[in-house]
């Protein structure tokens, strides 16, 4: 161990539902309290919480918890702490805790990510949506014409990739259709029924290019990564998994207005930190809110040319459980439901520990990355089990 | 029939562009130091730093870019499908718009289409629509 890396120690997760009546605060701490049992610490030991976005108090079903409450109720004595919305996309709370730990503010600190959306919109009394008379900030350029979902947004790379360089919807279909075959194996997973090709190409559009099976929906759920200091690893029973190197990049945070999606960036980025290349890691773990978000990552971190996406995955066994580069082997947010960004963390996790189950990946890996984000966010964790 | 839009808050920075389209012209903010336009506006240029940034006219043409047909019907009374593009604008280079393709049916659009701005009025602000050169 080095006393001066971060790892990534206990990780829990509650179950994944839609419209859980379990209030969010105890879905949060349901997480807590797995990932201390693996990690083998108490609540004591925690000294520090991380979390993306904060409590967004009027729009509590996107995130109902903050940092302020979790570290009251559970009564931790924190010596560092963090939670907000202006960083480079949901794992950007884990990057903040490494670096946290790395510069000795805090030993062990919980990073959670909590979302309620499910349940949020179906009781709209208890957690009420406001209603908006006029848009400003960045919503003003893209609501008015009723641009208003990233779906939109995200559609029209999508479209530019197709024109560009022949994307096709049977390429894409890969990512849904390998997202569901593997939350069939994903106990916990939201949607546990696979996906074929003929259910994909007729279902109904969203967004051009992108359909409903391209899209992740609302859930609810919580997720907990503990970040370790390397000089408190000691105090640590599971096997601690090595942050070998973090990248996250912004340069105009803007969904118009950028030229690339940040991803592109921000995996090259990545590689530019560590000896490692791509050729070692044994699994991708994608954002994919949007299917083609998890392409543009497979391009972004190298693992194929600029435009190459597509036939990357074409045909779906490269990126299968027994492939070359197995994908978001829980499911991702396609299948597993919207995690937001934390599911793919602590899948990664999972796989390097061997504890996937029947979705356990064969052979003895030892290297995984996670990405968060997608348009003018990204965040990328390349992660090690020494 | 008009479909229900939510419209932006003016305020000092933004007023020019969402009024821009009173007198039929699309403006740009740009710096009178080192001529680049900023967009979104703001008050200091995002290149040189200078504040002597100012509204100029631009042609009101520009290429499709990239765009999407929404067909998700997400608030009640939203007419789908519809066109939502991002207009690369002539004579400004780097600024993109998000707009609707307006006045054709949404199969005729296609990335690299010509388009002009035609602007949608609701009170004092004028939303920049845009149509393809060449349609009525």
């Amino acid at each position: 161990m080095s006393a001066n890396d971060a790892y990534l120690t206990g990780v829990g997760q509650s179950e994944i539902g839609m419209k859980l009546t379990r209030p969010p605060l105890l879905l949060t701490v349901d997480a807590v309290r797995e990932a201390l049992t693996e990690a083998g610490l108490t609540i004591g030991q925690i000294d520090g919480v991380s979390t993306y976005p904060g409590k967004a108090s009027t729009l509590l079903g996107f995130s109902p918890i903050g940092a302020d409450e979790l570290i009251d109720t559970l009564g931790i004595r924190a010596t560092w702490y963090a939670g907000g919305m202006e960083i480079s996309s949901q794992l950007g709370a884990v990057v903040a805790a490494a670096m946290a730990v790395r510069t000795g503010q805090a030993r062990h600190v919980i990073c959670f990510r909590t979302v309620y959306e499910a349940a949020a919109l179906a009781r709209p009394t208890e957690y009420p949506t406001p209603r908006r008379e006029t848009v400003d900030g960045y919503s003003q350029w893209l609501a008015p014409f009723n641009a208003t979902s990233a779906v939109n947004w995200t559609a029209q790379y999508a479209m530019r990739h197709m024109k560009r360089y022949g994307l096709t919807r049977e390429q894409l279909a890969q990512i849904a259709i390998t997202d569901r075959a593997h939350a069939v194996l994903n106990p916990r997973a939201l949607v546990r029924k696979s996906l074929t090709m003929d259910e994909y190409l007729s279902a109904r559009m969203i967004s051009t290019p992108l359909c409903l099976y391209d899209c992740d929906r609302y859930t609810d759920a919580s997720t907990v990564l503990i970040v370790s200091a390397g000089d408190a690893i000691d105090e640590v029973s599971c096997t601690p998994i090595r942050i070998a190197a973090m990248a996250g990049t912004v340069e105009r945070h803007s969904w118009d207005q950028a030229e690339w999606m940040a991803c592109y960036p921000t995996g090259a980025d990545l590689w530019k930190r560590t000896d490692y290349k791509p050729k070692d890691v044994a699994t991708a773990q994608l954002y994919d809110g949007f299917s083609f978000q998890a392409l543009a990552w497979l391009e972004g971190l190298g693992f194929c040319d600029v435009g190459e996406g597509g036939r990357f995955i074409e045909g779906g066994t490269r990126i299968a459980l027994d492939g070359e580069l197995p994908l978001n082997t829980f499911g991702g947010q396609i299948g597993a439901g919207r995690l937001h960004g934390f599911g793919f963390a602590h899948e990664a996790v999972v796989q390097l520990r061997g504890n996937g189950g029947v979705r356990q990946i064969p052979g003895d890996p030892r290297v995984a990355v996670c990405a968060s984000g997608g348009g003018p966010l990204a965040t990328a964790l390349l992660l090690a089990r020494d | 029939m008009t479909t229900p839009r939510v419209l932006p808050r003016l305020d000092l920075e933004n007023r020019f562009f969402w009024t821009s389209g009173a007198d039929g012209q699309l403006r740009l903010l740009r710096c009178q130091e080192c001529a680049i336009f900023i967009h979104p506006p703001r008050a200091v240029c995002r290149h040189c730093l200078s504040e002597k940034v100012s509204p100029e006219v631009v042609p009101g043409t520009g290429t499709v870019d990239t765009f999407t047909v929404n067909y998700q019907e997400w608030r009640p009374g939203l007419d789908v499908p519809y066109v939502i593009a991002r207009v690369a604008i002539d004579g400004a280079q780097g600024v993109y718009l998000t707009t609707n393709i307006v006045g054709c049916p949404v199969e005729a659009v296609q990335i690299g289409d010509r388009v002009r701005v035609t602007f949608e009025q609701h009170g004092e602000i004028y939303l920049p629509l845009f149509e393809k050169v060449g349609s009525t």
